[in-house]
């Protein structure tokens, strides 16, 4: 018999409840609340007392009214029938709702039980197999979608009986297992997992070293990502988070993306909403949203089901990276869940932390983090899960407890910076305060060398060398003055900015500018590299900046010039010519 | 302790607690957020442990007996909705404040539940103010929410006021906190002179009210927004002003609520009670709710959390600043965004809009750097000194906020002044685009 309550305190969403039997932590319960059922979760426990957070308005809630406990903890279903759905926090399926506004205590179910798939067995009857692994798969848009094992079954299992290839709903028994006590378990193809435990049916979890195609410049060759890595974008607002990772979103080399809107703007969800259907996809000439899956708990939503907005959506993927597959999961804002923490823990009334963050928060934050990555299966199969998240420090002070503990445990630091993009020079990523980590994995490093070019790295070291020594000449030329240093100065600055210029920037509302595949990255950086590398003749430090905005401007032609075509070779030749001109010993 | 009033309420007549906002007593059958009337005062129910309510006073607890009658309203705060609610003023009760008649409209509960995320439609409409700090470079779009950020000794009320007559909505709702009285006759006198009067709805809670009565002005104005825009199909334009002033009330709501405060005093749900509000805007099929608010800094500071936080809720900001070379006040290009402006920059607008928009704000960058260049006493090169020149037309020609022209005029304007100070490669816009518009011959 399941635990009831009743209603005994409530302060906006924080719920004090009277039980009559055992409940444990991170149980989900059921409040009445005008003839509707709403949900909770159990914080703390007190006695018969138990604290919960509800998932929705408490308006209206009386002292008594009735609740009822189910035995387990937050959940997600999880089968075919997720991809480019559209869920609020708590997995419930937006489109499914009616009306304009959202009810209460409405939870339509995840995916349709109705939906026939057609189901193709892997495995045989005989086979030894235990969680996670793949006994058959249905075609789910374009993905083999593995049925597996459930991977909350302990133990080794042989499969007993399993059903031919057919069409079977996700409630239809596909499968009877059998232990060696004896005990049969009935499969489906759809499960339901606890968002806060981590996915571990894997055989292990190795170094990432493959590096993830993005399209962004300063991402890819400057501080690029691997597959299954982790990363973080923190800035003020109006830097370009937002516009980066939906850049990264569309354009990423992946199977599969699952976008987490997490107490962020509602309009730009809509915005996802509408250009995927009508955007494609890099990879596979598809629709964008037949790999995508939004989670949007946006920030009028309410606060508690923010904070389970990412565990769902990071669950998710898990359960999809056991596939076999390479899946990036993006959140924004991880600091909209940190603050939603911060709203429980203060009603609380818990002893506050740094800027009243519960004391915990580097290690909640940490957990998340580690729950990306790359995976081995026991079959051998690599699945990937890369994770980047946004940050929104208050102020825009990096110096705040949610970016601090997420430093610690992210490997990429794309540090967007207030001043790169107040004079517009997006993407806003300071290249100097930003780092990759995986430029340092030894793993990475002979990866570029071996797919790349053998001296990758080095050339990109050069290129951050270039960007600081620009920094350190323009701060020189801006104290002793113009005319006051040597023109090395101006020419040392200028080359730095030529890089900024033609290659950091990137114009994410340009048809061609938007994505540089990783060839052409490599083409301009070798353009770029050789300028840097050049010496220039010039008399008067007046000549240096009117003769490299000439060299800028072609080079941003190029940029906006499809790769290769004609016009693109145009702009090359006479950049070629004007290098010419005051170029004194190439290096040649 | 208790009698009772009428056949539904019950009168409780002994307040156990009294702090300087709230009031406790022991009740039965209370529901959480219900109004009451405290001797007379409304009240809102924010906490209650078994029988002991806690109720937050709105207009504070000043001269209250532990003695008087407390009536429970057995609803959240309401509003009566309907077509009467056109050309009227009202207090954050949503009574009238013009010696109009009492609303007979529908009652409705303020504050109510959010959009579906997946019944919004993606804001396409372009909104024009005829200034070009806005239009040009910060075009607005109907269901956008943008504030000003303006020290308070800036004309904000007064650009507001412009911006809302220019906008062309259907609709206007202007919700007033702690407005000085003036203000609020300013307001009153501009709707009453353009002739919109039967198009404005206003609540209006000024510098005499009690400032935690502000926290309800919000909601108010977009349960009638909602009414609007959902019922009538109507392009609403909801004004809020001065949203710092709501947060104040916040932050003395939470400290008298003995919650621990994060940044700057705030409470800790700062972000959340402030994203309420701004994700109100929406844009529907038919109608839509555009929120242009104000936030007034201290010095100019967007640090503080009241800015911060706004920053990251709303779509970009209006950030006002005085012009000490044009005596003008214009609106700043650096630190002023409009997010949405893509969705129509160069659709609904002339097609070289976005790059004029880019060039010319960097070029007015390259004019700051040369500024501070003459200002530290370094000599200045041939562009710095053609770039300060081109600063200060464009500031006074397109910047300020007295100009009042229309989007194709601006970006002419703006060619014209590239054309006279700049060569083409220093103006760095994509060759088809400078083919077509580089003014033929210099003025």
């Amino acid at each position: 018999m399941a635990t009831k309550g009743k209603v005994i305190g409530v302060v906006s969403n924080l719920v004090t409840i009277e039980v009559d039997g055992p409940v444990s932590q991170n149980e989900i319960c059921h409040i009445t609340l005008d003839n509707i059922n709403i949900q909770g979760e159990v914080i703390k426990i007190d006695g018969q007392k138990v604290f919960t957070q509800v998932f929705e308005s408490t308006r209206g809630l009386k002292m008594g009214a009735p609740v009822e406990f189910t035995e387990h903890m937050l959940e997600v279903e999880v089968g075919p029938g997720l991809l480019s759905k559209r869920y609020d926090g708590l997995q419930s399926d937006l489109e499914a709702m009616t009306g304009v506004f959202l009810k209460r205590g409405e939870m339509p179910p995840a995916f349709s039980y109705e939906t026939k798939w057609d189901f193709e067995p892997i495995a045989k009857p005989g086979d030894r197999v235990q969680a996670g692994d793949w006994i058959g798969q249905v075609k789910e848009n374009w993905i083999d979608h593995k049925i597996m094992v459930p991977f909350l079954l302990d133990g080794l299992w042989e499969i007993e009986s399993l059903k031919s290839k057919g069409k079977y709903t996700t409630k239809d028994t596909i499968a009877v297992l059998k232990n060696s006590d004896g005990k049969t378990q009935q499969i489906q193809m759809s499960q339901r997992l606890p968002v806060k435990v981590p996915v571990k049916v894997y055989a292990n979890k190795p170094i990432a070293f493959k590096p993830l195609e993005t399209g962004v410049r300063l991402i890819d060759t400057i501080n690029p990502i691997v597959e299954g890595g982790t990363g973080f974008i923190p800035g003020p607002f109006g830097c370009g988070k937002t516009v980066l990772q939906h850049i990264i979103a569309a354009n990423a080399q992946v199977d599969l993306v699952i976008i987490c809107a997490c107490g962020e703007r509602a309009n730009e969800v809509v915005e996802i909403f509408k250009e995927y259907p009508e955007l494609d996809d890099p990879r596979t000439g598809r629709k964008l949203i037949e790999r995508t899956i939004i989670i949007c708990n946006t920030s009028n939503m309410p606060v508690a089901a923010r904070e389970a907005s990412v565990y769902t959506a990071m669950t998710i993927g898990e359960y999809y990276r056991q596939m076999g597959l390479k899946v990036l999961l993006l959140a924004d804002s991880t600091s909209r869940w940190a603050q939603a923490l911060r709203e429980m823990s203060n009603r609380m009334e818990e002893l506050p932390g740094p800027d009243a963050f519960p004391m915990d928060l580097s290690a909640i934050i940490a957990n998340f983090y580690s729950r990306s990555g790359l995976v081995e299966l026991h079959n051998g199969e690599k699945g990937s899960i890369t994770f980047i998240g946004t940050v929104s420090p208050a102020g825009g002070n990096l110096k705040e407890p949610v970016t601090e503990s997420t430093k610690k445990v992210a490997r990429c630091f794309y540090a967007l910076a207030q001043k790169r993009a107040d004079s517009r020079r997006y993407p806003a990523i300071d290249t100097i305060e930003s780092y990759s980590k995986y430029l340092e994995y030894q793993e990475v490093q002979e990866y570029m060398q071996k797919h790349l070019e053998p001296h990758w790295v080095e050339k990109v070291l050069f290129i951050r060398d270039i960007l600081l020594r620009g920094k350190e000449a323009y701060d020189q030329i801006n104290i002793l003055g113009d005319d006051s240093v040597p023109t090395d100065y101006h020419e040392a600055y200028w080359k730095s900015e030529l890089i900024d210029f033609g290659f950091l920037q990137q114009d994410a509302f340009d048809p061609v500018d938007k994505v540089t595949s990783m060839e052409r990255q490599r083409y301009m950086m070798d353009i770029i590299h050789n300028i840097c590398k050049d010496d220039f003749d010039f008399d008067n430090f007046i000549d240096v900046a009117p003769y490299f905005k000439k060299l800028i401007n072609l080079i941003k032609q190029m940029n906006f010039s499809e790769f290769q075509n004609n016009e693109f070779k145009k702009f090359e030749d006479e950049l070629q010519s004007t290098l010419m001109e005051r170029v004194i010993n190439d290096k040649n | 302790m208790k009698r009772q009033a009428s056949a539904f309420a019950t009168v409780y007549t002994k307040i156990e607690q009294i702090t300087k906002a709230t009031c406790s007593l022991r009740a039965q059958d209370v529901m959480n957020e219900e109004m009451a009337l405290i001797d007379g005062r409304p009240a809102q129910v924010v906490k209650i442990q078994g029988d002991l309510v806690t109720l937050q006073v709105f207009s504070g607890t000043q001269g209250i007996g532990n003695d008087v009658d407390v009536i429970f309203l057995k609803e959240p705060p309401t509003l009566k909705i309907g077509s009467d609610l056109s050309g009227r003023f009202f207090n954050a009760y949503g009574q009238p404040i013009d010696g109009g008649p009492e609303l007979e409209g529908v009652k409705t509960a303020i504050g109510g539940p959010s959009v579906n995320p997946v019944r919004r439609q993606q804001p396409s409409e372009l909104i024009t103010t005829g200034i070009a700090g806005i239009d040009l470079n910060n075009t607005l779009v109907t269901g956008q929410k943008i504030p000003f950020f303006a020290d308070s000794d800036q004309p904000y009320n007064q650009v507001m006021a412009n911006v809302a007559l220019r906008a062309g909505a259907d609709r206007i709702i202007l919700g007033g906190m702690g407005l000085s009285n003036d203000d609020y006759l300013y307001y009153r006198r501009v709707f009453e002179d353009a002739g919109v009067l039967e198009k404005i709805s206003c609540f209006i809670n000024t510098t005499d009210d009690p400032p935690v009565e502000r926290l309800l002005i919000p909601d108010m104005a977009l349960t009638a927004a909602e009414y609007f825009a959902v019922e009538k199909n109507e392009n609403v334009l909801v004004l809020l002003t001065d949203m710092t002033l709501f947060c104040d009330a916040l932050s003395i709501v939470s400290n008298r609520m003995d919650q621990i405060p994060s940044k700057d005093s705030m409470p800790g749900s700062l972000y959340s009670d402030l994203a309420k509000i701004y994700e109100k805007a929406v844009q529907f099929e038919k109608g839509s709710i555009t929120i242009i608010a104000v936030t007034t800094l201290s010095g100019g500071d967007i640090t503080h959390a009241i800015p911060d936080n706004t920053g990251y809720i709303t779509e970009g900001q209006l950030f006002l600043r005085r012009n000490t070379d044009i005596s003008k006040v214009i609106v700043d290009p650096f630190r002023s965004l409009s997010r949405l402006k893509q969705l129509v920059i160069g659709k609904r607008s002339r097609e070289d809009h976005p790059q004029v928009m880019n060039a010319g704000v960097r070029l007015y960058a390259d004019a700051a750097n040369a500024k501070t260049k003459q200002e530290n006493g370094f000599d200045l090169s041939d562009y710095d000194e053609r770039c300060l020149k081109f600063a200060l037309n464009y500031a006074r020609e397109l910047l300020a906020i007295d100009v009042n022209v229309e989007i194709d005029q601006m970006l002419d304007t703006s060619w014209k002044l590239f054309g006279a100070y700049f060569k083409k490669e220093e103006v760095g816009i994509k060759e088809e685009i400078t083919k077509k518009y580089w003014p033929k011959k210099q003025p």
